[in-house]
């Protein structure tokens, strides 16, 4: 049951001895029924939301990740505002690309993990090992990856014990089996991913300061949404722009949609046939 | 066959609460109150490393007294049940009300049903946008629950340490004039010859549930910000400018 609790309303030995630090762990014990991944699946494909493009890149402070807001189902647009890039824990982010309802899920799953880790240990996992976590729960979904409700997250996050302050910045890269692989300067997922790295490449060096940094992930993005319809781009008409976040020594912070407004726009402006 | 002697259930459940009781009263205190900031934890407690007071989710805080083991566990088992519930649910949907029922019907339960009893005293507090509301609730070994208006005072001569903080506490001090009053309170017993005790910021674990903070509120409040905060040692003379810079800390 969700509550958990035994009919009489005490806490019952799950909850006393558990001896685990894991919220997943713990999940699989009590309410195995709430965990992606472990539900059977009948055969069969549906049509369901996609969720597209996400970059990450270092920079001077630490980290930027960036995704547009487009989620598609087939020819459809399913989503014009959908955000897929989110706080994982108060250093670091995760986006997805993919099935958009099961990385939801696998997000706030993840989210509670860090968090219950911290609270029961008493102190954070190492960056590394918040990674590792991430790729146990992408694994755990392999089966429906299988049938077509693949979900491949990114993870970038400020490791707090690094030496050098000006490596702390750190991005993950995941395969649908579950491999983890540590990536230098830059990354993305998704379907416009390619395009978006072909830009990151060409516009990314070691030591960007914040805003240059903000301003090459929507720059990257714009790319990934001139070449892939499945990208959405900047939407001046109903004004929805890129959601960007960074991560620093100081917390993650989301960039205010004024401000990715203002890049989006010099962008534009920027590529403007005279 | 060896005989078995009729003892009274008066009697069992009599031993049974004077063991929990003298195992409680045995170890140093912990108050719990309300202030303008949010809800203010102060414990008497030297080690860095096991806490009394701990965060159990977004607006709600947990502070014991008693065996460590044990309420350790108790904790650990709040933290379950409160993601539990946040995770099926949404995070809004996670109360102080159900934690604290949830803490009595399981300390009741073995109270009754086992020759030893947790040897504890627990509070559970959660913080609301207005400190009128604030909820703090005592959890005793038996599991009787009691909901407090204001502040909480448990461990060893708790009641010594509640009639200083009757006498002297309001919900809308501010946090530094709440956490001196929680020192002074915790200092007032144990003292020779009843003499009041100086604590030090090193004797001190201090937290706060913060009211103003969305999300999770729960911050410990240690090293420098916790000096700071506190009145100089010397104490009396120099009251009101030294509260002036320790506010402005708490703000930030």
């Amino acid at each position: 049951m969700a509550s958990g609790l035994d009919p009489s309303g005490r806490l019952n030995a799950y909850f006393l001895n558990a001896g685990t630090s894991s919220f997943t762990d713990f999940l699989s014990a009590v309410a195995p029924d709430l965990l992606p991944g472990r539900r059977p699946l009948p055969p069969g494909q549906v049509d369901v939301p996609h969720a597209t493009t996400i970059v990450a890149l270092t920079f001077a402070d630490g980290v930027v990740m960036a995704g547009d807001r487009r989620a598609t189902m087939g020819n459809l647009i399913a989503s014009r505002d959908i955000e897929k890039v989110h706080p994982a824990d108060p250093y670091s982010l995760v986006g997805i690309a993919g099935t958009a309802g099961v990385g939801k899920e696998l997000i706030r799953l993840f989210q509670v993990e860090l968090e219950h880790y911290e609270k029961i240990e008493g102190t954070m996992l190492s960056l590394e090992g918040k990674a590792n976590r991430l790729a146990t729960m992408i694994r755990n979904n392999l089966g429906a990856a299988l049938q077509g409700l693949a979900v491949i997250p990114i993870y970038a996050g400020y490791d707090l014990d690094a030496p050098d302050p000006a490596k702390a910045g750190r991005i993950f890269s995941f395969d649908i089996t579950g491999g983890v692989y540590e990536e230098t300067d830059f990354d993305g997922v998704g379907s416009g991913s390619l395009f978006a790295k072909a830009a990151l490449k060409r516009l990314h060096r070691p030591g960007l300061s914040r805003d240059e940094a903000v301003r090459v992930a929507i720059e990257a993005l714009y790319d990934a949404a001139d070449e892939d319809t499945a990208t959405g781009g900047p939407d001046v008409v109903r004004r929805i722009y890129p959601i960007v976040m960074t991560a620093t020594a100081a917390g993650t912070e989301r960039v205010s949609d004024e401000e990715a407004a203002t890049v989006a726009a010099s962008i534009v402006e920027s590529r403007r046939r005279p | 066959m060896a005989m078995q002697f009729y003892t009274s259930p008066e009697q069992i459940m009599r031993d049974r609460s004077e063991y929990a009781r003298k195992g409680v009263s045995r170890g140093r205190g912990v108050v719990v109150l309300t202030c303008a900031d949010g809800v203010l934890f102060v414990a008497e407690n030297p080690s860095t490393a096991l806490h009394k007071v701990s965060e159990i989710y977004d607006r709600i805080g947990f502070a014991a007294v008693g065996r460590y083991n044990e309420y350790e566990n108790l904790r650990a088992a709040g933290v379950r049940m409160a993601d539990l519930r946040g995770y099926s649910y949404a995070r809004r949907d996670v109360t102080a009300r159900a934690l604290a029922n949830a803490y009595s019907a399981t300390l009741g339960a073995i109270f009754q049903e086992q020759t030893k009893p947790f040897e504890v005293e627990l509070c559970v507090a959660e913080v609301a946008p207005n400190p009128v509301n604030d909820e703090l609730y005592r959890l005793t070994y038996d599991g009787s629950i009691a909901d407090e208006k204001g502040f909480v005072a448990m461990g060893g001569q708790a009641e010594g340490i509640a009639n200083v903080l009757k006498a002297e506490h309001s919900t809308d001090m501010a946090l530094a004039d709440a956490l001196a009053l929680g020192v002074k309170a915790l200092g007032s017993v144990g003292g020779e010859g009843g003499a009041p005790r100086q604590l030090p910021a090193t004797a001190l674990e201090v937290a706060l549930l913060d009211r103003r903070r969305t999300g999770r509120t729960f911050r410990r409040i240690t090293g420098n910000a916790l000096t700071a905060l506190l009145p100089p040692p010397a104490g009396g003379s120099a009251e009101t400018p030294e509260s002036k810079p320790a506010e402005g800390k708490a703000s930030e």
